[in-house]
């Protein structure tokens, strides 16, 4: 990571009034286009930490650099609209029209109307909106529909940095599952560096590249990549933040493409049986896998050989599980269990791959 | 009764109530101005510091403790100490003593609702606004005030309505005081006079259900659309 895009340098706050710390002593870096999701329970200074990032809050000691520049070097307002900025509630204003809502902050920037209008066409097109939505209110539209309005208001001035605070928390889960597809696409095009505050693990895990966990009064318990997290909880804290079926979980962030796959028992169809004998001796298995060129074309049992001849004329029996190379190692697990059997044949783009079985998931799970 | 009622509209037919000085038309020019000017000065004077305070968050029981004290204070002890202690001072006894009663009148409803218009804008809507780098200047006027005005100018209506059907008033002790000359008079004729006390009623009642439609459809052209429908949807409820 070069210099990273936000960095918090020992940050603490506390508000007039109370005892202690709302957020205490927390260092932090926040890389280029990635998003790093802020966790915790109630109290933990996440929406605080968040919203000293754009000046809502003014730390009470520490240092917070965007993009290497001290922000309170930075008039707040400017500051500001250089942030994309969703909160929960999203916050639309019920007296502009949709369009009038996403240019908000080039208006504020003095755009030019041209280059206004052409812009908030092109955000509703991004986020994935009808055009014809631009001249209702925010109270005609649905939950979903206002969220992406939220979103792309924030993209508007193309700001480098987003803050989202809760954004899809008050969305049924459905349409919640939906926005962070959106999100995750989005990001894929825009690699925005976002900072994403949330008090629910899963969305935390599911939409960072890297999480950071905070316990109650600002307290930073762990701080990386999912996948870190789930196989090494730093704390007892984290451990039960994260709760059940952790090992499953992680399994899930795991494509199976990272596994070293078996080669497995394969010829190709034009061999002959001869060699299928040599290559089910070699392997210490009973049955051989017949391809044909990159493709798979079944398996036969060594029963089933006959004494001499190609494995060409021969009837063979289709795998059960076949899975992309993409999929999850929880999903190929869940599909060689449900179909009870050991292996799955993982192929990419329909060519043969290897061969994915249950001792090597299981291997995956001890690392 | 219905006599009466025949000889009002008699009386409000007759071609001679409707011409020179003392005609309908100019008591109904000088009522306006009596009820307009007065209002105008209030909402001048009320608006930019409840606004400023309400933005804030400064003095919240203030709203409540000014409607509270305008109830209190008699629409007729300020007319008449303020005729008292005015017209010494060479100021118009048929214009300032009314004005300053019914200015007075106007204060409350309007401070105590524009204040309750910027306090009840939702608060995630300011810190949007605030957090997508607009001023605080520009969170009064791009948001605050045009969603909160729909309660504002409810504040402004009733202020308005009180003011119109409290000008008569003026007339019992500065002359003038637009329709109430005609009830004043008609009441110092005793009986003879109630024909004249009744149109003078009924001239008020009506322009103040003019006022009140007129206001009614200027409100319509201020309230952005999509505040209107917000409210239909999340009624905002009347302060006062």
């Amino acid at each position: 990571m070069s210099q990273p895009m936000i960095r918090l340098d020992r940050v603490t706050k506390t508000f007039p009034g109370a005892d202690r710390p709302a957020v205490r002593d927390l260092s932090l870096d926040v890389g280029r286009g990635e998003i790093l999701t802020l966790v915790g329970p109630s109290g933990c200074g996440k929406t605080t930490t968040l919203r000293m990032i754009n000046r809502l809050i003014e730390p009470t000691s520490g240092r917070i650099y965007l993009d290497g520049q001290d922000v309170t070097d930075t008039d707040p307002h400017r500051l500001r609209r250089s942030i994309g900025y969703v909160i929960q509630q999203v916050g639309l204003f019920p007296h502009r029209t949709v369009a009038e809502n996403i240019a908000t902050v080039p208006e504020l920037l003095g755009w030019e109307r041209e280059r206004v209008d052409r812009r908030v066409e092109e955000l509703v097109d991004l986020v994935g909106l009808d055009r014809e939505l631009l001249d209702r209110y925010p109270g005609e539209l649905s939950g979903g529909q206002q969220q992406r309005v939220g979103v792309a208001r924030a993209l508007a001035a193309d700001p480098p940095v987003l803050l989202m605070d809760e954004p899809f928390g008050a969305v049924d889960p459905i349409v919640r599952g939906r926005l962070q597809d959106e999100l995750l696409a989005l990001q894929e095009r825009l690699r925005k560096t976002i900072v994403f505050v949330t008090h629910d693990i899963d969305e935390a895990i599911r939409l960072g590249d890297r999480m950071c966990i905070l316990n109650v009064g600002g307290v930073v318990e762990q701080v990386g990549s999912p996948r870190e997290v789930l196989s090494a909880p730093a704390s007892a804290f984290v451990a039960e933040f994260l709760g059940g079926e952790r090992g499953l979980r992680r399994l899930g962030l795991i494509p199976i493409g990272e596994v070293e796959l078996r080669r497995g028992p394969m010829v190709q169809r034009t061999a002959t049986v001869d060699e299928a004998r040599r290559v089910m001796a070699r392997e210490g298995v009973d049955w051989v896998g017949v391809l044909d060129g990159d493709r798979i074309v079944g398996w036969v049992a060594s029963g089933e050989l006959p004494g001499t001849g190609t494995l060409e004329e021969l009837e063979t029996r289709p795998f059960l599980v076949t899975v992309d190379r993409s999929t999850s190692l929880r999903a190929a697990l869940d599909a060689v269990v449900t179909s009870h059997t050991r292996v799955a044949v993982v192929v990419e783009q329909g060519r043969y791959v290897g061969l994915l079985d249950v001792d090597l998931i299981a291997e995956e799970i001890t690392e | 009764m219905t006599e009466l009622i025949g000889q009002v509209v008699a009386w409000l037919t007759d071609a001679s109530h409707w011409v020179g000085r003392d005609g309908i038309p100019a008591r109904t020019v000088e009522h306006l101005w009596l009820a307009l000017a007065p209002t105008s000065a209030a909402v001048a004077v009320a608006v930019p510091p409840a606004v400023w305070l309400a933005h804030r968050r400064r003095f919240p029981f203030l709203a409540n403790a000014v409607v509270n004290v305008g109830r209190a204070v008699p629409s007729f002890g300020i007319l008449a100490a303020s005729f008292v202690f005015l017209v010494p001072l060479g100021f118009d006894f048929r214009f300032w003593p009314p004005a300053v009663a019914l200015f007075a009148l106007a204060l409350p409803p309007v401070f105590t609702n524009t204040y309750a218009a910027i306090a009840g804008v939702p608060r995630h809507l300011v810190e949007a606004a605030r957090g997508m780098g607009l001023t605080e200047r520009q969170v009064i006027t791009r948001i605050e005030l045009p969603v909160g005005m729909p309660v504002l100018l409810a504040g402004v209506e009733i202020a308005l309505v009180q003011v119109v059907a409290t000008v008569p008033l003026a007339a019992v002790i500065a002359g003038g005081g637009g329709f109430g000359q005609y009830i004043v008079r008609g009441f110092a004729q005793g009986v003879a006079g109630r024909v004249e006390a009744f149109a003078g009623a009924v001239l008020v009642a009506v322009l103040t259900l003019g006022v009140q439609g007129v206001f009614r459809s200027a409100e319509r052209l201020v309230v952005p659309s999509g505040v209107r429908r917000m409210r239909r949807e999340r009624p905002v409820g009347r302060a006062v």
